[in-house]
């Protein structure tokens, strides 16, 4: 389809702001562009019909099924929209007097307080805007702990080799040398390698639990005391809380802080890549080093302050503030019951999906059972039908179902990570495997039909060889 | 209570039954005791109507101006209904970043244009497709000016205080030297930029107009950077760029800032966007996401996130930056905003901001408030204040109106498109109000 720049037209356009009535300002010729920037000039129902033909061309979590493996993809209340939007945030300067925004803070401080006790931890910051945000300044506190002991050794951060991306990016964003370890045969950290691995060099050790084989490591309480006994921390990657909340506490499992992910766990809405918002928690010892500034209570007013040993800023302002009030509202209406409540229905759906699944496809690490999410190991179907992970995930495509998240975790070969999310009925769920289990088939029948998929998207595959190589990345006027 | 499950306790029943389970406890099998939380102590949940009043409640407690004379980093302007209204729609708001490209045309397209769009405002090669907002694109700016020899970034202290505040957390995280280059009389002191450079830091980061508003003597310094073998950051407010000269015009190496200005709402500081972009030279530096342009299997132009070796999920510890998550739907917004404005009305809400700035700082001068500086300025200026400034703006607040910004014993005033004559005049009659009651006191 064009390009809004391919829709323009020299002279159209709306008139959106009135003339101005106070005399123009006036600016010495060289401070001024020398020509106009190229923006596109459309009438109003050229712009609306535009991106009403993208919206078209773009799956939402409303347009089908949605397991999208580390990713949470559960349905986003309308309700939370609408409260985001209220004048009375929406309109709100950042740098009002504390008396004219107590409404604001209240949001922050209660959010922190539930969101601590979801997670066991006894501080949060709200102000990292995104998961790999709070890694980063997660693993900042570790660092500044480290530092205020005068302890200065302390430059490893352990990560398994079955982790997120993100985590050993964010610790050498940190300052951190990374030191992977490798996960056991079920899946879970390598006891002994965790062993082997630290030591007086150990700032800490970073983790997600469930992990993202869709593991809860039974080890868990045992990891956090190697790590413990070797003088680090341990940090808690939110990104699968979900499975977990109301059930088990990242806390209680031994950690000493924590990212959750609004975006994921709290229902907040992805938006495409952003805005999430990834507030880190810790418990008490550190909570003199959090972020400034925090949000604090006294005689029933709310006020900012600077912990006393604070790391500083890592964003403007407090962080994503209306998706902390969207989080809000979903805590609220969840409350006690609903919190647990939602976490088990997710790993029923998970477990149920791979109950019917189990028949024909192969579990990494010969799983039987999951948390919220599990990982489909296709190596045997590609070593006797030529179809990879990639041929189902983009025949999947053609039934409107988002694939899962392919090729990842590394250490599975042909990985599809599959997570239903517990906002999906047994008739989605039902379908999906039906679906499955028909790709399975094709891959005997018809493998052609599975390695030219998809064929009814906007769309066929992309050649993302020819993108890298030459790259553009921008419309150009002059062709 | 809406937990959001649609599935019935019976079908649950049925579907455990399928696994061989009697409850859902069983599913926890593999949590050792110790790990396990019995009852969250939160309140009960509640219906949708109990929940809109308490938020609704929340939201009330706090006020409203209509009246906005504040800036120093966010800024209320006018946003056309056409922006929301297409932003709303429930596909771009709930879509995951655009892994499956064959479903995401929607998604991938918007960001092609907006990184075009940027590339346009800001006079450079390449956009990336946002980062978190202004203050992070400026520190992971600084990260894609370090080589071998060079790594230090010297930094204007005329430029947003929380800007830099991020920027030294970053370094110092990263163990880049971080110097702030002193201002004279509200502005980078070029005999001590002169100075400074001599220690051959990687990049010069300045900002213009300033934290001030002043608008930077930039060429000279982008010139003295570059003959001392430095890059150049230059930070930029988007709007002034309808107008004012662009960062690519000034040689700059990466135009970056805060892009809330383009079409999204204060929303008390979040979410925004950072914008980055910079020359050719530097693309395979640029952190985040980048759509790219290709050809699909039927031959048809389409859009795929690209140059992803620099990325977290393929990099691991050696990407060039860990940010996974960016500000995609504040992007759209933007690139909407943009779109909608044309090159007419971005250039007339720039023209509209300076000038009722001009206006106002005329006004207010008459008023005792002189100018800090003779500086020139574009939409925010810095004046004394005759009385104790956070006294004035006390007043001011009660009155309704959020004034500038209490700052160096004086106010850091701002003025947009939205704050026409009438309003301005009406800012200058309570101010006159409040100095005829304290000369009375």
């Amino acid at each position: 389809m064009k390009l809004l720049f391919e829709r323009s037209r020299p002279g159209r356009g709306m008139e959106y702001l009135p003339a101005c009535n106070t005399p123009p300002a006036e600016f010495a010729p060289g401070q001024l562009r020398n020509a106009p920037p190229r923006l596109p000039e459309l009438s109003e129902v050229d712009l609306d019909r535009h991106y009403t033909e993208l919206g078209k061309q773009t799956h939402g979590v409303n347009d089908g099924f949605y397991p999208l493996g580390s990713c949470t993809m559960k349905y986003n209340p309308r309700v939370n929209e609408a409260l985001a939007a209220l004048p009375g945030f929406s309109e709100l300067h950042p740098l009002q007097p504390a008396e004219t925004v107590q409404g604001a803070l209240e949001v922050l401080y209660r959010t922190e307080k539930l969101l601590c006790e979801i997670t066991g931890m006894t501080g949060m910051t709200m102000q990292p805007a995104a998961g790999a945000h709070g890694e980063y300044t997660g693993l900042l506190l570790i660092r500044r702990y480290h530092q205020s002991r005068g302890d200065m050794a302390r430059t490893k951060i352990i990560v398994p080799d079955s982790a997120h991306g993100t985590n050993p990016a964010s610790a050498a964003m940190a300052g951190f040398t990374v030191v992977s370890v490798p996960s056991n045969a079920q899946g879970g950290v390598d006891l002994d390698a965790l062993r082997e691995a630290v030591g007086p060099d150990t700032a800490g050790l970073m983790l997600t639990n469930p992990n993202t084989l869709g593991l809860f490591d039974p080890n868990i309480l045992e990891i956090t005391r190697i790590v413990h006994e070797a003088g680090g921390l341990c940090y808690y990657d939110g990104a699968n809380l979900n499975a977990v909340m109301g059930h088990a506490r990242p806390g209680n499992m031994g950690f000493d802080c924590v990212h959750v992910n609004l975006h994921k766990t709290f229902s907040t809405p992805h938006g495409g890549g952003g805005p999430g918002s990834g507030p880190v928690g810790c418990k008490a010892f550190l909570e003199q080093f959090l972020p400034e500034p925090r949000v604090r209570c006294v005689d029933g007013e709310y006020r900012f302050f600077t912990p006393k040993h604070s790391l500083g800023r890592v964003r403007s302002f407090y962080g994503n503030f209306a998706v902390v009030v969207r989080a809000l509202a979903y805590i609220l209406s969840l409350g006690r019951g609903g919190i647990p409540e939602a976490a088990e229905n997710a790993v029923l759906n998970a477990n149920y999906l791979m109950n019917r699944l189990a028949g024909h496809y192969d579990m990494a690490c010969g799983h039987s059972s999951c948390m919220h999410e599990f990982v489909i190991d296709l190596s045997r179907l590609k070593a006797e039908t030529g179809v990879t992970a990639m041929d189902v995930a983009k025949r999947l495509l053609d039934f409107g179902i988002h694939p899962p998240t392919m090729y990842f975790p590394l250490i599975v070969h042909e990985a599809l990570m599959v997570e239903p999310t517990e906002t999906e009925s047994p008739e989605t769920l039902d379908k999906a495997a039906e679906l499955f289990l028909q790709i399975w088939q094709e891959a005997h029948d018809d493998p052609e039909l599975l390695h030219t998929a998809p064929h009814t998207t906007p769309i066929g595959r992309p050649d993302e060889v020819a993108a890298a190589r030459k790259p553009v990345v921008r419309y150009s006027f002059e062709s | 209570m809406a937990s959001y499950v649609p599935s019935t306790k019976a079908e649950r029943q049925t579907m455990l039954e399928s696994l061989g389970l009697v409850s859902t406890a069983e599913l926890y099998h593999d949590v050792p005791p110790a790990a396990r939380v019995e009852t969250l102590d939160l309140p009960e949940g509640k219906s949708e109507l109990e929940v809109v009043d308490a938020i609704t409640a929340l939201a009330g407690k706090n006020q409203v101006f209509h009246s906005v004379f504040r800036g120093a980093g966010a800024y209320k302007h006018y946003i056309p209904a056409v922006v929301k209204a297409i932003t709303s729609r429930e596909e771009f708001v709930t879509a995951y970043t655009p892994y499956q490209a064959e479903i995401s045309q929607g998604v991938l397209q918007s960001i092609f244009e907006y990184q075009t769009q940027i590339c346009e405002l800001t006079g450079m090669d390449v956009s990336n497709a946002s980062v978190y907002d202004g203050a992070t694109a400026a520190a992971e700016a600084v990260f894609m000016c370090q080589d071998r020899r060079r790594t230090g970034v010297l930094a204007a202290a005329t430029a947003n205080p929380q800007v830099l505040d991020v920027m030294r957390t970053y370094c110092e995280s990263r163990g880049v030297p971080f110097t702030l280059l002193p201002a004279k009389d509200y502005a980078v002191d070029p005999d001590a930029l002169a100075e400074q450079l001599k220690s051959g830091p990687a990049c010069l980061f300045l900002q213009n107009p300033n934290y001030y508003g002043v608008l930077e003597d930039v060429q000279p310094a982008v010139d003295a950077a570059h003959a001392a073998g430095a890059k150049v950051i230059l930070s930029v407010n988007p709007i002034s760029l309808g107008l004012l000269k662009t960062p690519g015009e000034y040689g700059a190496d990466i135009a970056v800032g805060e892009g809330q200005p383009l079409g999204l709402p204060m929303s008390f500081g979040g979410p925004y966007l950072g914008f980055m972009a910079c020359k050719q030279p530097l693309m395979r530096k640029l952190p985040g996401r980048i759509v790219g342009q290709t050809t699909d299997s039927r031959g048809n132009r389409c859009f795929v996130l690209t140059l992803q070796a620099r990325e977290q999920h393929i990099r691991r510890e050696k990407a060039s930056s860990n940010i996974c998550s960016n500000e995609a739907l504040c992007a759209m917004t933007a690139s909407v905003y943009l779109a909608a404005m044309g090159p007419g009305g971005l250039r007339q809400a720039a023209e509209s901001s300076a000038s009722h700035a001009h206006y106002l700082a005329g006004q207010l001068s008459e008023l005792g408030f002189g100018l800090k500086t003779s500086k020139p300025f574009f939409h925010e200026f810095l004046t004394d204040c005759p009385v104790n400034p956070e006294l004035l703006c006390r007043k001011l607040e009660a009155k309704g109106i959020l004034p500038g910004l209490p700052l160096e014993s004086g106010i850091l005033w701002c003025c947009t498109e939205l704050n026409r004559k009438p309003q301005i005049d009406g800012l200058t009659a309570a101010i006159e109000e409040v100095l005829q009651d304290e000369a009375a006191v």
